[in-house]
Formats: structure tokens, C-alpha cells, sequence
């Protein structure tokens, strides 16, 4: 199946209307491969979706994979309607609003992204989206480099691995220096940051919650990369503002995060949407793309894709990032998922997170071989627990009995022996809990 | 027009509920310190799941699409994308995986990615590719960085890359990320590579020459063996931005003219669904002696099953969080498992009878850039409307009026008033006839009525904006409280 419409008829007018015989004249003299592709015959629409139910069938996946992995990415439960209005082939099969006269359905959804988005973190503005949260920081900290011609950059230690392996890759070539911050129970050193931060440091990051599931000293930590005239980079998990203070009001320069919490699937690693806000002083700073309102001829309200002297295909050498990609589809599924929770519902489904995450550590508090190495500081809906087994027996142990045990810690953070990161959201009932601290408590 | 969202509020509607907490309550103040407690409520709507469903789906009927509309834009390949990608992609078995489930978890998952490795290595003629990349700019900062590093690694760095001015933004912008020094060099008359210009730039500094093949003008490279000649002479790597593989896939593999390094667009030449402007995927394939170079994690097929390998030692490192883009590479696999090999070549064969076919009708209204036989898109200009004062903007805006979404203009930079028509294969004779039919009626009226042009567009939601004022007076987002003008005029004194 080839999706291409000609009948032979229908070939052979055409290429007599283009006054060539055979479609071979119109690639005479190009190199053309002689051999045979080494691909598998086409398929026919059923064979291909038996094929994807086999293959689907060797994942597996929630809600029969009772999982606690997060650490970046999490379970949310996504309304219907999302994916419903996601499949619109009105928005699906659109292009970038280059013609904003038939694209006031991306560009006004795109600015309600951006409006609501930037209401949760309490930003002043917000671009219409970035590849996914990890690219989004490392396109927020070479800002940082450009605007300050400064070369220290603090993170934590506690930051996401993969975030860290990133900015390792997007810097390696900006003789940027990467200075690793220490955590003191699983939080960043204010210490080491008010010794170490001077007017040398372009940017101080930090992660809240952090890898751990910590909540950072953000505030506390405000005017110590003030002071240093340096920009302050938060990298925030969106579902956590239900309840934690937004980095608008803890004075973040530039706020970005991963926004997947936000009722997208986690897909085996995407596509996701990153989140990149700043305040209104690097507007024209920003990478990516930005939707304004305006209005038309008549003076009616209209949306177009605006401030694009900063890109790419203007500026070319000179703009400020490559991005061109505004992952719009991902964005309006975030945009969907604020609005079908709406004022209370988003505070709801954090406090719910919290609940849970707070019952099933009690929970393993109590079984005999569970440590809690950061025992009194405060997470959201993540946690680490160290067992007396190595956590590759426990997970073993607990895919036997169909649950995907919290992530092992080792392969980053090997001074934590036997550690494991556990996350559970508002997906997971008090039985699903109880069930797995009764399986832990038999494997330990 | 559709009012926002949030103008639709009614204080205490609810759009989704929770289910009711069935664990313990706690108070946040108990388990969190007061300073990270958030104090102000975000001022998200308040609508009912109709309101929700009413305003988008309206909201959608605004938008012109491949769905609804021919969409024949340049360089972005806007052909059909086939359902039954989406079907399986919204398998639960794939959209629910998490990205660090143990690899005996995810088997299925990761036989897809492996294959679809193999596959787009031999329709390129690459050896490896790495699936990584987000998008097509994300793939050409990877592909910079994996030369930088093989450089490095030959113990020299060099400093610069050469981009032909023909080319697409995205490439000296990715550059400049990589590190490198932007070199460009003028394109000859027909776009092609001009080998005294490439010469006289091209020595030991060179890392890279990038190149679109067909080039932005739809025209093949058709001295690309010697181009990649020069290059390999000075030691430098030639790289393919693959924006324009849609003529190539089938026919011609990249790798057999001498490219090492090249990205695809998956969401142009292999159907994956644009989505308003994303997400993308941009995978990255490179020759042999570049495959230690490719970012991590890699997937390897053992006696086993398939498995992760999480670190290389010669590897650019990570270009993102987790593997990629996922569940886009796995429509796009689905997508050539349709195909086939047979499939693959009528897909390009068909994308150039298409084009070809438009040229041939459409060059007596219209002057064509370059009238040769040309690729998977042609370039025309508004030259022959220019004497009754119409601009390529005007044509493309009355098309709106005709129902026809505007070819991509003013681009490449090197045609003046470009209008780059990329029709793709899927489309029918009937759709290209009454697309052909409303361009000489517009040519038409631009001899009769030019103004119904300068003022067009004339029956869309919107007219023409004001893009002026909304770059001046940016208006970003919505706010509860409208924000007060910060220098209210004075009143003249009397």
C-alpha cells in the first residue's frame, strides 16, 4: 500500500501533458540505484496492524505493568477528551501558521498554551515550546553564556543525569564551565553556592523538584545568584505548581521544564513538549517561536506568529538558536490537560500526588531493609528508598509479579548503594500501594 | 471569532474531576516548608468538558490542513499521513511504555527502532543512523557535532563550515551551535553549487560543506560526485540536509554520491504528522568511519534480544532526555512497512511526476526559476504579474480565497518573489487540475482586477494582520488583570 493515487492512464496523460514519453526522462543521466533495497515487501493496512499488535504485545506497558518509574517522566491519567481533539486532522496535519489567515486554530491555541503556561509558573512570558525539557535547559544556559559573556555555570548535583549529559553535549563547544554543585541531603549546599558564586558565574541552576524528588531552598537561593549578577535557571516539573512556589515568584530569570506531566503519554521517550519562559527583559533573547495577538484589515482579533527577527530563517548565522520546531501538537495537548483541570482540578491532582507519594514512603518505611537516606527532606511525588538487596534482584523480583520497581540509582550515583527512585502519582490507588509494599516486603 | 478560553469562565465549573482521594489527607503546611508552598492560584479556566471540546474542535475548523486542503508547501513535503500510522502509535502497548522500563520490557519497542535503523540506513546507503534527534535542526546540530568530534579525534578541530546561500536557515544557525565559523559561498545561476566559488573557500580549515540534494530549487546536484571530490580532498566531510529526500527515497542513495553525514525529516519524507509546526523527529545517519561518534544510547541486536547500550567511548554524549522521539519513529516505521520496497520508489517517482506536471502546465502563466525538468518541487515566480504591481504575497494570498493552502515563498533567498510548489505524491490529478485551474484564474484577475489580489484574502476567518503591531506592542498571553498602559496620553490642556 503506497498511498499515491494515480490510475496508469492517469500516469501516461500526465507524462504526455509534460512531453516526456517514460518517467525515466525525467531523472536521465541522475545516479540512479541499481540494486535491490533490502526492505520487506509493502504491506496491506491489516497485515501492518496485526504487525503493530505483535509488536505492541512484546511492551509492556500500565495499566497491566503496575509502574513507579518517573525521574523526568511520569504516569498522569489523561482525560478523553485530549486525545479526541489531539487527532483533529485539522491540527494534526497543519503546518507550521506560516499563513496566520487559515491558522487561527493553531496560533490561538498555541497563545492559550503560552497564556496558561505562563500562569502556572507565574512568568512573564512563555514561547510556544521547545523539542522536550532537557534541549529547552541547555538552550536557556548558552542564553545565559551569550548575555552575561560569563563561562561558570553551577549545577546540581541532584539535576537529572540526562539534563547534565545534554548540557555536556550543547557546551562542549562554548568553553562553558560546568561546575558541579554538592547536595547536603539531597538538597543543593547553600554554602558551597554563597562561596562560590561571583561575578565570574553566567548562570546558577536548579532542579525542583530535584532528581531525587526533593524540594530545592528555591527561594533561600534567590539572592545568592542575585547578588552575583548572574541569571537563575529553574528547571520545574509543571504538575509540582500546583502546590510549590512557582519560579515567577522566586525570581528565576528563565523557568524551563519538561511538560509531559501534563497529560502526555510517555511514548517511550516522546515526542514531549519542553516548557521555556523568562521574564519580559529576555523576550527578544528567547529561542523558539512566539505566537502575539493582533488584529486584521477589519480590526478583528487575531493571533500570528511574531518577534521572528530573532530567528533562524532571518537571521541565519546570527539568531538566536536553530530551533524552528515547536512541538505544537505536544503543546496543545499540555494546553488541553490545564484546561480540562482548570483552576481547582490542577491543584487537586498535585495535592493528590503528594498524598500518595507521603502514604507509600510510610509504607516502606515500616518493611525491615528499606533505609530512607534523605529522610526529612521534603519531596512532592518522588522518592529514594536503599534496600539491603541490590535493586536489580528487587526488580526482578517485582516484574515477576507485574511491577515495574523504582528506577536504580547506580549507574549515577554509585555512592548510594542499593538506591532507587520511586514515584508514585495520583494513578496509583491505596490497593496498588499496599500491594506493592506487601511484594517489597517479601523480596527484602 | 472564538473568544479565549479563558474568557469563557464560570467561576466553580469543572471540566475533569479526580477521583476521590482514597489514602490519607494531609496538610502540604505538615510535610512541606512554608517558603515552597505556593500562595497565589494560577487563573486557569473554569469550563465544562464541552466547553472544552466546542471551543477546540471550533478553534481547529479555522485551520487549513493536509486533511482538509491541498497544502502544496515547499520543502515541507506536506503529504498524506496515513491513519493507520496513527492507530498503532496510539496502541497501549506503545504510548504507555515509560522510556526507562528494563530493556526485557520493552522488546517490541525496541525491534521497531532497530529495524527502522536498518531500514533508513539502506534506503540512504548510510551505514548507521542514530534516531535521537528531535527535528530536522536538532539532527544538523548532532550531525555538526559527530564531525567536530571525528575532527577532534583526527586532531584537528577545524573552524569552519561552508553553506551554499541557497540554503536553509537552520544550517549556519546549527553551525554557529556546533562552534564553527559560517562560511557561505554563492550558488550558480540554477542553484547548484558553483565549483570555483566552492574552491576558492574550501581548504584545511574546512570541517564541513553542507548541502540540500536536490537543491532549494528542486534541481539534482548533478556534479555532486565531483563536489564530494573536493571536499574529501582538504579533509573535510560533505553533509546532506535530507529536507528535499522525498525525490530521492527509492531512487538515489545518498550515501553512493559521497555524503557522510545526513539527516532525514521523518515528518516530511516519511509522513509523520507535522502537528501545527511539531514534534518532529531528525535521525541522523553517518558512513562507517563516523559511527563511534553517534550520540548514546545505542540499540544492539543479540542472541538475547535487543538491548540498550548506554555509553560509547568515542560518543558526541546525549542530544536530549531519553531515547527520542519514539512514537513518531514508530509511524514512521509503520509507514514504510506499508510501502515496501516496491512503495518506496513509486513515492518519489510519483512526488517528481507531480511537480514535473505543474511546471508543464503552469510555465506559460507563470515564469518558471529554472525551466528544466525538475525534482520533487518546481520554483516559479510572480515576474510575469509584476507589471500590474502584483507580488508573489498577493498570488498566494488570493490562492487562500480558492481553498488552496500557498506554496512556500520568497524562499530560496537566491529567486526573487519564489513561490516553491512541492506538490508530493499523494496527490490526484483532480486536486492538481483545480489547483492548476485557480493559479491562471488569479493570473487572470491580476491582469483584470489586481486589487481583488492586494486585498486578498477575502473569504478566510481572518483577513490580513497586522504583524507590525503585534511585533511593537507584544501581546504574548492573557492576563486575569488587564495590564494598565504605563503612560496614559495626557489630556491637551485647554
Amino acid at each position: 500500500m503506497d498511498f499515491t493515487p494515480h490510475t496508469d492512464a492517469e500516469r501516461k496523460e500526465m507524462l504526455a501533458d509534460i512531453g516526456v514519453s517514460d518517467f525515466k526522462e525525467l531523472v536521465k543521466g541522475l545516479p540512479l540505484y541499481e540494486g535491490d533495497f533490502k526492505i520487506p515487501s509493502g504491506l496491506s493496512e491489516g497485515e501492518v496492524v496485526r504487525l503493530g499488535h505483535e509488536l505492541g504485545s512484546r511492551n509492556q506497558a500500565p495499566p497491566r505493568l503496575l509502574s513507579f518509574l518517573g525521574a523526568g517522566c511520569y504516569e498522569h491519567y489523561s482525560p478523553a477528551a485530549i486525545s479526541a481533539l489531539m487527532s483533529r486532522g485539522e491540527f494534526l496535519t497543519a503546518y507550521t501558521p506560516y499563513q496566520p489567515e487559515v491558522s487561527q486554530g493553531t496560533l490561538q491555541t498555541l497563545y492559550e498554551f503560552q497564556s496558561a503556561i505562563c500562569e502556572i509558573t507565574a512568568m512573564d512570558v512563555c514561547n510556544a515550546g521547545m523539542y522536550e525539557g532537557a534541549s529547552a535547559l541547555a538552550e536557556a544556559v548558552l542564553l545565559a553564556v551569550r548575555e552575561t559573556g560569563r563561562q561558570e555555570v553551577f549545577i546540581p548535583h541532584t539535576l537529572h543525569p540526562d539534563y547534565k549529559a545534554v548540557l555536556d553535549t550543547y557546551t562542549a563547544e562554548a568553553s562553558v564551565q560546568l561546575i558541579d554543585v554538592p547536595q547536603r541531603n539531597g538538597q543543593m549546599d547553600l554554602d558551597f553556592l554563597r562561596a562560590r558564586v561571583t561575578e565570574n558565574t553566567a548562570a546558577v541552576i536548579v532542579q525542583n523538584p530535584n532528581f531525587f524528588g526533593i524540594v530545592e531552598p528555591v527561594v533561600e537561593m534567590g539572592p545568592i545568584v542575585q547578588a552575583a549578577g548572574a541569571f537563575y535557571i529553574a528547571v520545574v516539573n509543571p504538575l509540582s505548581l500546583g502546590l510549590l512556589t512557582p519560579p515567577g515568584e522566586f525570581g528565576a530569570d528563565i523557568a524551563v521544564g519538561e511538560g509531559q506531566a501534563l497529560g502526555i503519554p510517555p511514548g517511550y521517550g516522546g515526542p514531549y513538549v519542553g516548557l521555556f519562559t523568562c521574564k519580559s527583559k529576555w523576550l527578544r533573547k528567547m529561542p523558539g517561536r512566539l505566537v502575539g495577538q493582533t488584529v486584521d484589515v477589519d480590526g478583528k482579533r487575531a493571533f500570528v506568529l511574531t518577534l521572528q527577527a530573532r530567528e533562524q530563517h532571518i537571521r541565519r548565522e546570527k539568531a538566536t538558536s536553530n530551533v524552528c520546531t515547536t512541538t505544537a501538537l505536544i503543546g496543545f495537548c499540555a494546553n488541553f490537560y490545564l484546561t480540562l483541570l482548570g483552576k481547582q482540578g490542577f491543584r487537586d491532582v498535585a495535592y493528590q500526588n503528594l498524598a500518595k507519594s507521603h502514604y507509600a514512603l510510610d509504607q516502606f518505611r515500616q518493611i525491615p531493609g528499606v533505609r530512607v537516606p534523605f529522610g526529612d527532606s521534603p519531596f512532592f511525588n518522588e522518592f529514594v528508598i536503599q534496600t539491603k538487596v541490590p535493586v536489580e534482584n528487587l526488580q526482578q523480583a517485582l516484574l515477576e509479579k507485574g511491577i515495574a520497581a523504582g528506577l536504580s540509582l547506580k549507574k549515577w550515583f554509585p555512592e548510594l548503594e542499593n538506591a532507587s527512585l520511586w514515584a508514585v502519582t495520583e494513578t496509583k490507588t491505596k490497593a496498588d500501594i499496599d500491594h506493592v509494599a506487601k511484594a517489597l516486603r517479601e523480596v527484602l | 471569532m472564538e473568544s479565549l478560553i479563558f474568557e469563557k469562565t464560570q467561576p466553580g465549573r469543572r471540566g475533569y474531576v479526580l477521583p476521590a482521594l482514597d489514602v490519607p489527607s494531609i496538610d502540604p503546611a505538615a510535610v512541606l516548608p512554608a517558603l515552597a508552598l505556593r500562595k497565589k492560584v494560577s487563573e486557569l479556566p473554569e469550563v465544562s468538558e464541552l466547553d472544552v471540546i466546542r471551543h477546540y474542535t471550533r478553534l481547529s475548523q479555522l485551520n487549513f490542513s493536509i486533511d482538509t486542503n491541498f497544502y502544496p508547501l515547499g520543502s515541507c513535503t506536506m503529504k498524506y499521513n496515513p491513519k493507520v500510522c496513527e492507530q498503532v502509535a496510539n496502541f497501549t502497548g506503545f504510548r504507555s511504555v515509560h522510556p526507562l522500563q528494563p530493556a526485557s520490557t520493552v522488546q517490541g519497542f525496541l525491534q521497531v527502532c532497530y529495524e527502522l535503523e536498518r531500514m533508513l540506513s539502506e534506503i540512504c546507503g548510510m551505514s548507521e543512523f542514530t534516531l535521537q534527534p528531535s527535528a530536522g535542526a536538532h539532527g544538523e546540530l548532532t550531525g555538526l557535532l559527530i564531525a567536530r568530534a571525528y575532527h577532534k579525534y583526527k586532531g584537528n578541530a577545524r573552524k569552519t563550515v561552508i553553506v551554499p546561500d541557497s540554503a536553509h536557515g537552520t544550517n549556519p544557525a546549527s553551525a554557529m551551535i556546533a562552534g564553527y565559523q559560517v562560511v557561505n559561498t554563492k550558488s550558480d545561476p540554477k542553484g547548484r553549487v558553483d565549483l570555483k566559488a566552492l574552491k576558492a573557500v574550501l581548504n584545511e580549515d574546512t570541517a564541513v560543506f553542507m548541502l540540500t540534494n536536490p537543491n532549494t530549487l528542486g534541481l539534482f546536484e548533478t556534479q555532486i560526485k565531483e563536489v564530494a571530490k573536493m571536499v574529501h580532498d582538504v579533509g573535510a566531510l560533505l553533509y546532506l540536509d535530507g529536507a528535499n529526500m522525498n525525490a530521492l527515497v527509492g531512487l538515489i542513495r545518498p550515501g553512493d554520491l559521497g555524503f557522510d553525514i545526513m539527516h532525514l525529516n521523518l515528518h516530511k519524507t516519511f509522513s509523520t504528522p507535522h502537528g501545527g509546526g511539531g514534534p518532529a523527529a531528525g535521525p541522523v545517519g553517518v558512513t562507517e568511519a563516523l559511527t563511534p561518534f553517534l550520540p548514546v544510547p545505542r540499540i544492539r541486536k543479540t542472541e538475547q534480544g535487543f538491548s540498550v547500550e548506554e555509553t560509547a567511548p568515542l560518543s558526541i554524549g546525549k542530544m536530549r532526555a531519553f531515547n527520542g522521539n519514539s512514537l513518531i519513529l514508530l509511524r514512521a516505521y509503520i509507514y514504510i512497512r506499508c510501502l515496501g520496497r516496491e512503495g518506496i520508489r513509486k513515492l518519489s517517482e510519483t512526488a517528481i511526476l507531480n511537480a514535473n506536471y505543474l511546471r508543464a502546465k503552469l510555465h506559460d502563466r507563470y515564469q518558471v526559476a529554472i525551466d528544466e525538468p525538475c525534482m520533487h518541487e518546481c520554483i516559479f515566480t510572480s515576474a510575469k504579474q509584476k507589471r500590474f504591481g502584483v507580488k508573489t504575497l498577493d498570488i498566494a494570498k488570493r490562492l487562500l480565497d480558492y481553498g488552496f493552502h500557498p506554496p512556500t515563498i520568497y524562499f530560496p533567498l537566491i529567486v526573487e518573489e519564489a513561490m516553491m510548489i512541492e506538490p508530493t505524491e499523494t496527490e490526484s490529478k483532480q486536486t492538481l487540475d483545480l489547483f492548476i485551474d485557480a493559479l491562471n484564474k488569479i493570473a487572470d484577475e491580476a491582469e483584470r482586477s489586481p486589487e481583488i489580489l492586494k486585498t486578498a484574502p477575502h473569504s478566510t476567518p481572518v483577513r490580513r494582520l497586522d504583524e507590525v503591531k503585534a511585533a511593537r506592542e507584544p501581546n504574548l498571553r492573557w492576563r486575569s488583570v488587564p495590564v494598565k498602559v504605563s503612560n496614559p496620553p495626557t489630556p491637551a490642556k485647554t
